[in-house]
């Protein structure tokens, strides 16, 4: 029989555990130290400056103009139900997706596909649509609140970052493309403008973009002018707008039921592809849906939109939608250099789908379209999706640059705020902690995604 | 200067399923397929031997057009192999390919491997691939993982499953471009035992392979090549006994006695 | 006997330049489309740029001479291009960046040499380079030459030295956050994570508003910190947390083994992580450290806005002169070739060196 006895005691300063504690405990110490101290210097500096400090300063008048003043919607009334049956509707139809999932292995039937469409999209459609009176758009003014001016600011940000990530991702395609062409010199081509892209700074390329390009543009009265719809000058770009009219609110509803159906119809034409090895009747009912349900509510509800043309009035056009350079060059500034990236990144995915996978697929009989379909672009994709993301967090945290070139988004409208308040030590506070929630929840949405498409491996 | 037209006379009156006239080929400059001649006959086995960069590989892969030729002709089941698309794709769908790297698509299942030619190719409704898949996967014993992806399976299985993929489409003639040859040597016997059942039940099989042993129990015709064209073209039993070229004779004692 | 076919050349029509036009540019027929238009857009590009830069440009000293011609006054760039290399340093003290820049040449030239690649006193003598060229330009002091503040410090030589010392001067913190965050240790870990993350999660604009304008208030009143100095603060930090991300991704890429084979060794866990780890992680991170370099290199366009000269900002700082007033696209022409060829040559040295380097084997 043995004995076990137990193992010897290790003094505290030789163990490896007992060592790492001890330089945490290090760590730790001198970290709070120093934040303690950074905190009563911060205190003292802020007292002989004369600056507050805490929050309450955010409801203190603006006073200041902010050139682009985007409409946010407050959330209260139509806006705020709007909200709650979105929530509502979609957690009602990921419950219902996953018991019919549990119950019985197969895609969804079309019918409760529909419900489930109908309850994540009809209802809170058909919610707005109720309450549409009761939805407040507030604009800021002048005497608006800080608060007011930073939500203005985050607000034209994500406008510029939604556009950008969009446009640059088809412009990146279409780079991407034309770098896999076997056309020799389309192929060149398209090398030399990523390269051009990616090894110039991106403010330069904005300043370019803005001082270089739309300063010289021809003046209001010599305005580049495209048949009335498109019109160019120094005062920025100018756009017919949609006026939204008495049937505007049932002509939306009307065109979003009629996505859902094509949705349900597309669907319901790849089970009978899978059933009967023909494919279903798709082009017919598509077109019925989406001329035939807008026009019915056309009909129905009057007039949906005017179109405003911009007109030539004195100095300068008014009406129409114009867009002030500085947005238009920041847009067109971001979206070339973040598509030159994004070319990389497409063509490098789809060429790191290996040469056998292609030949495979070929060998089979499969025709072009039917191998980039089902073997090269699911592949790619996976490769494509955590460096895309990357860049369009990237265009996010960029737009923050239309500080050099006065558009006011987040950062400029917190600088001119920490001009006025003094109050820095909250005003970059609020800055890093938006910007890290908007990483964060892009993060988070391409864990999920990676987490789903992995590749099951032993 | 034309030399002879390789064809089996041993197998008396066969029709003939792939027709070859004066095949060249040229990777730039380098001429790597020279005035290569041949016919393949129905239910015949062929098995292409040589030492690497001979170009047997390039030869299987020319009858399916993974590689394009610059001179001579390709006839594959009446249909000739030219830049039209039609025929190319018509040739593909008879004829069969199963390669050295597998080449298995590892997002999707086994099942879906082996579906996706007849679903997609031959526009068969899901449940009938799907009933034909598990056919020819049972047949090469691999039935119960239908549902698992190829990152979990072995190398044999995952080769047998490539067989079985190109076995769904039904093919006229199955290409084998060393099957074996990037296997762990306890799986070889898995795959060549599923070539075997293949052979003994009458398919038309052209195989690029190094394991002498199979060519010996299963082909009907030994092709030797080397620098690019063919010399020596026999029975098996003529190969292995008495080969007529030198450069044979001394590939056949490297291969069969080390 | 089968007797040896002998080589041939291949069919003319497939070879050849003729051969190769047609494959690549003509056939099929949408390719012909393409290369029509690609051609078409070079013509629409590049034309008008040729007739700036050199049909109608002119080189001449003289800005009224210039502004006779309507392309680019390229004589601005010959008068100018000091103030593009060192910002506003006095002009008699010149030599001194120049001969800083030269010593850093020597230095890389040096190690490139493969000989003397494994000298150990080439560390020494890198360390002491740095500080060398720091008290050259600086000036000053113990030196005995006349001080030159860093508020004249600028344009290039700016640009440079900022990234440069970013990169230095990141490499420690990133490697001890890089540690931190593999290991398993507590309280360092979520430390090194939070820190990470969140400068990861922010533009660089922030982070330089919150090192120029923040940052003192930390301090105690009496400290008073140079504007530079906070810029490069700011940048460090921001380099640090992507530095270290790239570092983890070599330590990860670590087999166990190595770990495994260095504890049976019995060394300790800085032995460990010096003689075995290190050298092998950073090995393989090699090309995405660069590729981090380049955006930090472009980053530094950044600090203008903080109100340091470098070299974006020079193009304003000259063109706002009387004299050669709104020649802006010389300007930008000049930078924009500076940035590119720092940029692309570093890329393709990347691009070097990774087919170089093998990857880790699992």
């Amino acid at each position: 029989m043995t004995e076990h006895s137990a193992p010897p005691r290790v003094p505290f300063w030789r163990s490896p555990t007992g060592r790492a504690w001890a330089f945490q405990a290090v760590m730790l110490g001198s970290f709070l130290w120093l934040a303690v101290s950074m905190y009563r210097n911060t205190l003292e500096n802020l007292k002989t400056r004369g600056i507050g400090s805490g929050f309450g300063f955010l409801h203190s008048e603006a006073g200041f103009r902010i050139g682009e003043a985007t409409g946010i919607p407050l959330p209260q009334g139509g806006f705020l139900y709007f909200l709650i049956s979105l929530a509502v509707g979609l957690f009602l139809s990921r419950i219902l997706a996953r018991h019919l999932k549990a119950r019985n292995e197969a895609p969804l039937e079309t019918g409760w596909f529909g419900l489930c469409l109908l309850l994540s999209i009809g209802l809170p459609t058909a919610t707005l649509y109720i309450f549409r009176d009761s939805v407040e758009i507030a604009h800021y003014t002048e005497s608006s609140s800080y608060i007011m001016a930073l939500a203005t600011g985050l607000a034209n940000t994500l406008k510029v970052a939604v556009i950008g990530c969009v446009a640059s991702t088809f412009l990146g395609l279409f780079i991407a493309l034309g770098r896999l062409s076997p056309n020799w010199l389309l192929s060149r081509l398209c090398r030399w403008y990523v390269e051009l892209n990616r090894n110039l700074p991106v403010l330069m390329q904005l300043f370019f973009w803005y001082f270089v390009v739309f300063q010289e543009l021809p003046g209001v009265k010599q305005s580049i002018d495209l048949g009335g719809w498109i019109i160019l000058n120094k005062r920025g770009l100018f756009l017919p707008g949609l006026v939204p009219q008495q049937g505007a609110w049932l002509f939306v509803a009307a065109l979003i039921t009629a996505l859902c159906g094509c949705w349900l119809v597309l669907r319901r034409a790849k089970r009978m592809r899978d059933e009967t090895g023909e494919p279903g009747k798709r082009l017919v009912p598509c077109l019925l849906l989406m001329l035939g349900l807008p026009s019915l509510a056309w009909l129905a509800g009057g007039t949906p939109f005017l179109l405003d043309f911009p007109v030539l009035k004195g100095f300068n056009y008014s009406g129409g939608m114009g867009l002030t350079p500085e947005f238009t060059a920041l847009v067109v500034g971001l979206t070339v250099y973040v598509s030159a990236f994004n070319a990389e990144i497409i063509r490098s995915g789809i060429e790191a789908v290996s040469r056998g996978q292609r030949e495979a697929a070929r060998a089979l009989a499969m025709n072009e379209r039917q191998v980039m379909r089902i073997v090269i672009l699911p592949q790619a994709m996976r490769v494509i999706v955590p460096p895309m993301t990357s860049e369009y967090l990237a265009i996010a945290k960029n737009s923050s640059l239309a500080v050099a070139i006065g558009y006011p988004e987040f950062v400029s409208v917190g600088g001119t705020i920490l001009n006025q308040s003094g109050q820095a030590v909250e005003i970059v506070g609020i800055w890093m902690g938006v910007y890290l929630c908007i990483s964060l929840c892009i993060s988070f949405a391409m864990n999920m995604y990676n987490a789903r498409i992995a590749l099951v491996e032993r | 200067m034309h030399t002879q037209t390789y064809t089996a006379t041993h197998l008396g009156d066969a029709p003939v399923v792939i027709d070859i006239k004066g095949l060249n080929k040229w990777y730039g400059q380098f001429h790597v397929l020279k005035d290569i001649n041949m016919q393949v006959r129905k239910q015949e086995k062929v098995v292409i031997c040589g030492p690497s960069g001979s170009g047997k590989s390039t030869l299987i892969r020319t009858i399916n057009r993974l590689e394009e030729h610059q001179e001579g002709v390709i006839t594959v089941e009446g249909t000739p192999l030219t830049n039209d698309v039609r025929h190319i794709e018509r040739i593909r769908r008879e004829v069969g390919m199963v390669f050295q790297q597998f080449n298995l698509f590892p997002h999707l299942t086994i099942l879906e491997n082996v579906t996706a030619g007849p679903i997609h190719v031959r526009k068969m409704p899901r449940k009938e691939a799907e009933a034909i898949a598990y056919t020819y996967l049972e047949r090469v014993g691999i039935g119960e993982q239908a549902r698992k992806f190829p990152g979990q399976l072995s190398g044999g299985q995952q080769q047998r499953v490539a067989i079985a993929r190109a076995l769904a489409m039904q093919p006229k003639v199955m290409l084998f471009d060393e099957p074996t040859s990037a296997l762990d040597p306890e799986m070889i016997k898995e795959v060549l035992d599923v070539m075997r059942e293949l052979a003994d039940q009458g398919m038309t099989m052209i195989c690029v392979t190094h394991e002498m042993g199979f060519a010996r129990e299963v082909a009907d015709t030994m092709v030797f090549m080397d620098k690019g064209q063919i010399v020596e073209y026999a029975t098996a039993e003529e190969f292995f006994t008495a080969p007529r070229e030198e450069r044979c004779r001394m590939f056949l004692d490297q291969i069969l006695n080390h | 006997m089968v007797h040896d076919i002998p080589d041939r050349l291949p069919p003319a029509a497939t070879v050849g330049v003729w051969g190769w036009i047609r494959a690549n540019l003509l056939c099929p027929w949408y390719n012909a489309l393409l290369t029509a238009g690609s051609l078409y857009l070079i013509w629409r590009a590049v034309v008008p740029f040729w007739n700036w830069a050199v049909v109608n440009a002119s080189i001449s000293l003289d800005p009224a001479v210039a502004k006779q011609h309507s392309g680019a006054a390229w004589g601005f760039l010959r008068e100018m291009w000091p103030v593009f290399m060192t910002g506003i340093y006095p002009a008699e003290e010149r030599w001194r960046p120049l001969l800083a820049l030269c010593l850093v040449l020597v230095m890389v030239g040096l190690t490139l040499l493969r000989p003397l690649r494994r000298a150990t006193w080439l560390r020494a003598a890198w360390l002491a380079t740095h500080l060398l060229v720091f008290a050259i330009i600086r000036g000053g002091g113990f030196t005995g030459l006349p001080a030159v503040g860093t508020h004249y410090w600028g344009g290039l030589m700016l640009t440079i030295l900022l990234a440069s010392v970013a990169m230095i001067a990141a490499f420690p913190i990133s490697i001890l956050l890089a540690l931190g965050r593999t290991s398993n240790m507590p309280i360092a870990r979520p430390f090194c994570v939070a820190y990470i993350e969140l400068i990861r999660g922010v533009p660089l604009i922030t982070i330089l508003f919150m090192a120029s304008v923040v940052l003192p208030l930390f301090l105690p009143s009496n400290m008073e910190l140079d504007k530079l100095l906070r810029a490069m603060v700011g940048i460090t930090m921001f380099f640090s947390a992507y530095l270290a991300e790239n570092i983890r991704g070599g330590l990860q890429g670590l087999s166990r083994g190595q770990y495994e084979a260095a504890d049976a060794l019995g060394m300790s866990y800085w032995q460990k992580i010096r003689v075995v780890i290190l050298p092998q992680a950073l090995r393989i991170v090699i090309p995405p450290m660069v590729n981090n370099f380049i955006g930090i290199l472009k980053d530094t366009s950044l600090v203008g806005i903080v109100g340091l000269v470098d070299l974006l900002q020079i193009a304003f700082a000259t063109t706002s002169n009387p004299k050669w007033f709104g020649r802006l696209e010389e300007a930008y022409v000049f930078i924009a070739f500076w940035y590119w060829v720092l940029c692309f040559g570093l890329s393709s040295y990347s691009q070097h060196l990774e087919r170089k380097i093998p990857s880790a084997g699992k």
